[in-house]
């Protein structure tokens, strides 16, 4: 055992152990952050929170229920928008996709998801707000602006996944092109389309910065669509920074639903995913 | 006979198949503009934020970019203390963020074996899921505190001789939001880093293995340094990631606009203004300059998440032996 051979040994120990430390050093703020948010969380959550109306300032109890239903309204306006036409480009990328438009479009859309969404937020406050002023439609509309991409490229890369064999026996058969993606390559990708529409989902839901100057907030439900309108996670910030103890056990209680919302998703999508692994192992 | 019979049925098919082509075509365009909606989307978001931050960007010129000077009564304003925030606080980031995310990728895909890699790598992942609010409500109420009894302290004993760790440990402030944003962009940087490596072929691998190579040594010879153009790539996507973040940074930042070296003291950038004073800027050429900034931040990102992938791109298909 000569000098040079010990020496490389020990290097090549701490070295892996200094890898192993950083993966450890990574997955850890999850943990941490998670804790905290169940430990506060639970502390402050309470069936009024889902059914009451915010209360004054340094007032207990109230509830975030206009926050809830002004978020469900907006995501659900952003769903309806951006998925149909989310999948179709979608499906122009993947079944259309060896043009040079096409990469060019692919391209176009990773940048449209990877804008800062405070952008997508003036965006809609420059094209909507400025003539009509605050309204759940503004809201929605940033989120869908922030949909749109994730939606497009998910499903593309879902579509992907199905084998040409498939796309080629529909064509064998004398099928026309539309009938084989909408019958065939559609369903086959059905489970992967799904997960990604969740996940965009999921990533929406938890947006702020879009938020604040399109929906602004509401301390009321909202009578229609073009008043202000409160949301979660906004709700959730404006409690944050407030300097009275019961807001941000509030923001607290907030936090935790936004983060299980995300945490179920993606967990259940991913074994979604699991079980009908058809096309991709 | 049979010929004839033949011809006459030809008719109405041909003309049954013309019919199934025409409804291809329209797929096919309709496919296809909704493709190109993205195009005008993008462009129409320049235009109109453009439109906006105009007036602004005429009234001051170059000096709004070199001048620190945010006066929201004298209507006088330089983004150059919140350029120095959002620059500072990405660059505290990486450097906590870049050896953990490579290290992890690292980990995930070369060392750890399966039934370890998927929970890892799950939970990594996850911290890109988690709302950018949440993160702040965290770094406001638990990080900062922490930092400021525990960390600074510390570091001000340590290091307290370097500008970066002079005065009183205040919490909140450039190195809380560094160390937020460095969480928040450790999986993106992760993730395309395992991209990267993946996308170098074993053969690389066992030749260095078959040379006799240590596990480290194989990693560093074959992947790293293989790996060096894509890295950077990733790299330059987190950096995209950490210059656009918002509503964390807005929450533990401080939300001052002033350019001070040390770490300890409160900040303002780029986003967190607009958090801050968009909904509630009063004169027209607050919101417009407000508008400039956000420009600012859309182009900066264009460029940034522009190069990155095309390095990336680049990167994986030169392994992929296609250049």
């Amino acid at each position: 055992m000569d000098f040079a051979y010990r020496r490389r040994k020990f290097v090549n120990l701490v070295s892996l152990a200094g890898i192993f430390g950083l993966a450890v050093l990574a997955a850890v703020p999850f943990f941490v952050v998670s804790v905290f948010v169940l430990d506060k969380g639970l502390g402050a959550i309470s069936w009024d929170f889902f059914t009451q109306l915010p209360k004054g300032p340094g007032e207990e109890g109230g509830g975030m229920a206009n926050a809830i239903v002004g978020s469900a309204i907006m995501v659900g306006l952003a769903a309806v928008l951006s998925i149909p036409w989310g999948l179709a480009a979608g499906i122009f990328m993947s079944e259309y996709g060896d043009s040079r438009t096409a990469r060019c479009l692919r391209f176009t859309t990773d940048l449209l998801a990877s804008t800062p969404s405070i952008v997508v937020g003036i965006f809609v406050c420059g094209l909507i707000v400025v003539y009509t002023g605050f309204s759940a439609w503004a809201g929605a509309a940033a989120l869908t602006v922030i949909m749109l991409p994730i939606v497009a490229r998910t499903s593309e890369e879902m579509l992907k996944l199905v084998p040409d064999h498939v796309r080629e026996a529909g064509l064998a058969l004398g099928l026309p092109r539309w009938k084989v993606i909408v019958r065939l390559v559609l369903p086959a990708a059905k489970s992967g389309v799904i997960t990604g529409l969740m996940l965009a989902l999921a990533r929406v839901a938890g947006e702020t910065a879009p938020l604040l100057f399109t929906a602004l907030g509401n301390n009321y439900h909202s009578e229609s669509l073009n008043q202000p309108t409160a949301s979660l996670p906004v709700q959730v910030y404006n409690y944050a920074m407030s300097p009275f103890e019961e807001m941000q056990q509030q923001a607290w209680a907030g936090a935790l639903v936004l983060v299980l919302f995300v945490v179920v998703i993606n967990l259940s999508t991913r074994l979604l995913l699991r079980s009908k692994q058809g096309w991709s192992s | 006979m049979s010929q004839v019979a033949s011809t006459t049925e030809a008719i109405p098919q041909r003309s049954r198949r013309r019919d199934l082509h025409l409804a291809d075509r329209i797929f096919y365009r309709v496919v296809k503009g909704t493709a190109w909606g993205m195009m005008v989307l993008l462009l129409s978001m320049i235009v109109v934020i453009m439109t906006m931050a105009w007036p602004a960007l005429k009234e001051f010129g170059l000096r709004f970019f070199v001048t620190n000077d945010w006066d929201t009564l004298g209507d006088s304003f330089g983004a150059l203390a919140l350029i120095y925030g959002t620059v500072m606080s990405s660059i505290v980031a990486l450097v906590i963020s870049v050896p953990v995310s490579v290290g992890v990728a690292l980990f995930l895909n070369e060392l750890a074996p399966r039934w370890l890699s998927k929970p890892v790598g799950f939970l990594v992942e996850m911290l890109a899921a988690i709302p950018s609010i949440v993160y702040g409500l965290w770094g406001l109420y638990v990080l900062a505190p922490f930092l400021r009894s525990e960390v600074q302290p510390f570091l001000s004993e340590a290091f307290g001789f370097l500008p970066l760790f002079e005065g009183p440990p205040l919490g909140v402030g450039m190195l809380c939001a560094g160390v937020v944003l460095a969480i928040m962009i450790t999986p993106t940087i992760a993730s395309v880093c395992r991209e990267v490596f993946a996308a170098i072929p074993v053969a690389v691998r066992e030749a260095a293995l078959g040379l006799g190579a240590t596990r480290w040594e194989m990693l560093r010879i074959s992947v790293l340094r293989t790996s060096v153009s894509g890295v950077v790539g990733a790299v330059i996507l987190g950096l995209g990631r950490a210059f656009g973040e918002t509503m964390a940074v807005t929450m533990v930042i401080g939300n001052i606009e002033q350019i001070k070296l040390s770490l300890y003291e409160p900040a303002q950038t780029m986003a967190s203004i607009l958090a801050n004073q968009y909904a509630e800027a009063d004169s027209d050429l607050h919101l417009s300059a407000l508008t400039a900034i956000g420009f600012c931040l859309f182009v900066v990102s264009l460029v940034v998440n522009g190069s990155a992938r095309f390095v990336v791109s680049k990167f994986e298909k030169r392994e992929r032996g296609e250049v």
